[in-house]
């Protein structure tokens, strides 16, 4: 059987325009499952997952699956042939194999209404992820035939949480409104006395229609969308976007926009490394920690002000290059920012290892094992801080980290701790990236046009961001119009990984793992 | 412990001014150090803010919490930012609404005591910006809840948003 597979595979998989070397399967439904369960055993990893109305095409609905090997990435497909009468359709579910397939599952189904079939033939689990009543059951906004700038009223409807019995135990219901200044999702904690027994985020909460939209939109401006994603990891999104589509229309990024864009990456890595760092001191009580390194992170964005022309780099990656040329006086003032940062953040780190009381509530606490995190996918640096070596700047570099030879950052503690070490050594490590770029940034223009794609073509942008790999599927329509724009964020996998971090630990140590793992709501949501 | 308080005393103090306020025709333009003793004078204690991200790309996070930073200061201002919205004076609003957090939103605001102000935030906020009104979001704030000010940006720069503080509070103020 396995001999069989690789050789289907080596025989059927075809080319697929994107940044990193990817190629492109089609299966039936018996394929389908039978390379999850070989990807599975050969170490490969569930990237992302999502639907497609081809109906007007080819009568079909379509589920792609985008699997992380060694190799390179690999999509699998499986049309659905569907009759004018159901319009339903459905596909062998991959949860069983990958665990982290089954919230994905369900927001498939939420926006194309097409269902995912439990491998041992249990009930699964239908809830709504994204649809919190916001619209009919009986609507997929997805589908071609769906308007979606149609409004609906609020139904609200109940949400079966997972319980837990026996004696002592009891709930508490935090959210979708937090105390603080973040983003909307609910946690249903289930508790005996202040011992978490239980966790399960209920999210979606903040689901902008993104996939939609982009259906709106024309492909030389997707990119705005993409960056608007997750603000904190817009330089990541409108890359991925900008390169899918370059890839799909044989667009050569100019050699110093490429550079600027990585050199803005790291730029947006490191801000948030500095401003989380911070507030990791400020939830374990050391109010000194966010104090300083919420001034250095202020420091860099006003530096990204005289590099980038902004604070907050959404309108910076745009398709063909970037929106402005470094000024000939930026990179002194840049290489006197990444000294000053240096040398704090050392100093800082020295300030941190040393405090007893903030490495007792760092050390042991929110701890994620590595084969948890194996088995469920776990990406980026949270899946680092478990042990696990996955960095696609190293794994497979694009330009302009073909050249740099980055460092893979690793701990092996998987708690709160080793995130932290995790933020510091990636922050120098990032601090050493931006001089080396700066140091041999070539001359040359920063944008190039960009033709419009050819229709039914379909690319693959995926950056690495200071949360993990980001990923852009991009469907070219018509006349430079956007046919399907599936974006992809790492909080996918890694929220499921919180619920399994706090198991054992205590409420008021809930606020400081949450932050360790920093994970985005609204790109999850979509 | 050396090592601590050796940093906070070579980094000093960094608290910038406050930005200068827009002389307006129905109020005069009140000296910004005098602001925290009219807001001491009309609340009776400093103003408490409580921020609803309603939809959110998480931008506008980011550059509310840079308001805390020490170049800003703004609980030096007098201005506080509170976890309940029992204890707000002003609900700081974020994201073009979305569908799902429309209730969230509405029992917040509901929440609130009078006399209460609501500030719309980011571009988002203020008209809907990129994501308008659609199947999943009711755009702008001002479609959910009656809104006092707005401040555009994507996202708006935190002397912006302090800005915009300012302006929604002086009219509450020139009444009192």
């Amino acid at each position: 059987m396995t001999l069989q597979l690789s050789d289907f595979l080596e025989r059927h998989r075809r080319p697929l325009a994107g940044n990193l070397p990817a190629t492109r399967i089609s299966a039936d439904r018996e394929q389908w499952l039978q390379l999850a369960a070989w990807l599975r055993e050969s170490g490969a990893r569930l990237l992302t997952l999502w639907g497609a109305d081809d109906r007007d095409r080819d009568g079909c609905f379509r589920i792609c699956a985008v699997y992380l090997l060694t190799e390179g990435v690999l999509l699998v497909e499986h049309a659905m042939k569907t009759t004018e009468a159901t319009a339903s359709a459905s596909y062998p579910g991959l949860a069983a194999i990958f665990p982290v397939a089954q919230r994905m599952q369900r927001a498939v189904y939420d926006l194309l209404g097409i269902s995912a079939e439990q491998a041992d033939g249990s009930e699964a689990d239908r809830r709504g992820w994204l649809r919190h009543g916001g619209w009919p059951e009986t609507c997929f906004p997805l589908r071609r035939d769906a308007n979606g700038s149609r409004q609906h009223p609020n139904v609200s409807a109940p949400y079966p949480f997972v319980t837990v019995e026996g004696s002592g135990v009891h709930e508490i219901a935090v959210g979708p409104v937090h105390a603080g200044t973040i983003e909307p999702g609910h946690f249903r904690f289930s508790v005996v006395g202040e011992k978490m027994l239980r966790l399960e985020a209920r999210l979606g909460y903040t689901h902008k229609g993104v996939a939609k939209l982009f259906e709106t939109m024309p492909q030389s401006s997707g990119h705005r969308l993409a960056a608007r994603i997750s603000g904190d990891t817009a330089v990541a999104f409108s890359w991925a976007y900008c390169t899918a589509l370059e890839s799909l229309t044989a667009t050569v990024c100019p050699p110093r926009a490429t550079l600027l864009r990585a050199l803005a990456l790291e730029h947006e890595r490191l801000a948030n490394h500095l401003g989380d760092l911070g507030a990791l001191g400020n939830d374990a009580g050391f109010a000194f920690g966010l104090t300083h390194f919420s001034r250095l992170k202020e420091d860099l964005l006003r530096c990204n002000t005289v590099a980038f022309g902004a604070r907050y780099l959404l309108d910076y990656v745009l398709p063909g290059g970037v929106a402005v040329d470094l000024p000939a006086e930026a990179p002194a003032r840049l290489l006197g920012l990444y000294s000053e940062l240096e040398q704090s953040v050392a100093n800082l780190r020295s300030i941190y290892d040393e405090h007893a009381g903030l490495q007792d509530r760092f050390r042991g606490t929110g701890r994620l094992q590595q084969p948890i995190a194996e088995k469920l996918g776990a990406l980026g640096l949270v899946a680092r801080a478990s042990g696990i070596a996955c960095d696609l700047r190293v794994d497979h570099p694009w330009p302009s980290y073909d050249w740099v030879a980055t460092k893979c950052i690793t701990q092996s503690t998987g708690d709160v701790a080793a995130r932290v070490q995790i933020r510091f050594d990636e922050a120098f490590e990032s601090l050493r990236l931006c001089r080396a770029f700066l140091q041999d940034i070539p001359v040359g223009p920063i944008q190039a046009p960009v033709p419009a794609a050819a229709p039914y073509r379909l690319g693959l942008g995926v950056i690495e961001s200071w949360r993990g790999p980001v990923l852009i599927a991009l469907e070219a329509g018509p006349d430079g119009s956007i046919r399907r724009c599936h974006a992809h964020d790492p909080s996918w996998q890694n929220w499921p990984l919180i619920e399994y971090a706090v198991i054992g630990d205590i409420v008021p140590d809930f606020p400081l793992i949450n932050k360790s793992f920093n994970l985005s709501y609204s790109g999850q949501d979509g | 412990m050396w090592n601590t308080l050796s940093r906070m005393w070579k980094t000093g103090l960094l608290t910038e001014p406050l930005p200068v306020l827009q002389p307006s025709l129905d109020a005069p333009s009140p000296e910004l150090d005098h602001l925290q003793s009219q807001l001491l004078a009309v609340l009776g204690r400093a103003l408490c803010i409580r921020h609803v991200d309603a939809g959110s790309c998480n931008g506008c996070e980011l550059e509310i919490q840079a308001l805390h930073n020490p170049y800003y200061n703004l609980e030096g201002a007098g201005i506080q930012f509170v976890a309940s919205p029992r204890h707000a004076d002003l609900l700081l609003v974020t994201g073009p609404v979305s569908v799902n957090m429309e209730e969230a939103l509405r029992r917040t605001y509901d929440a609130v005591p009078a006399p209460k102000l609501v500030m719309a935030i980011g571009d988002c906020g203020a008209c809907g910006g990129i994501f308008g009104a659609s199947y999943a979001s009711r755009g702008s704030v001002a479609n959910v809840l009656p809104v006092n000010t707005t401040v555009t940006g994507c996202p708006p720069t935190p002397t912006a948003i302090l800005r915009g503080i300012l302006e929604t509070v002086r009219p509450a103020l020139a009444k009192a």
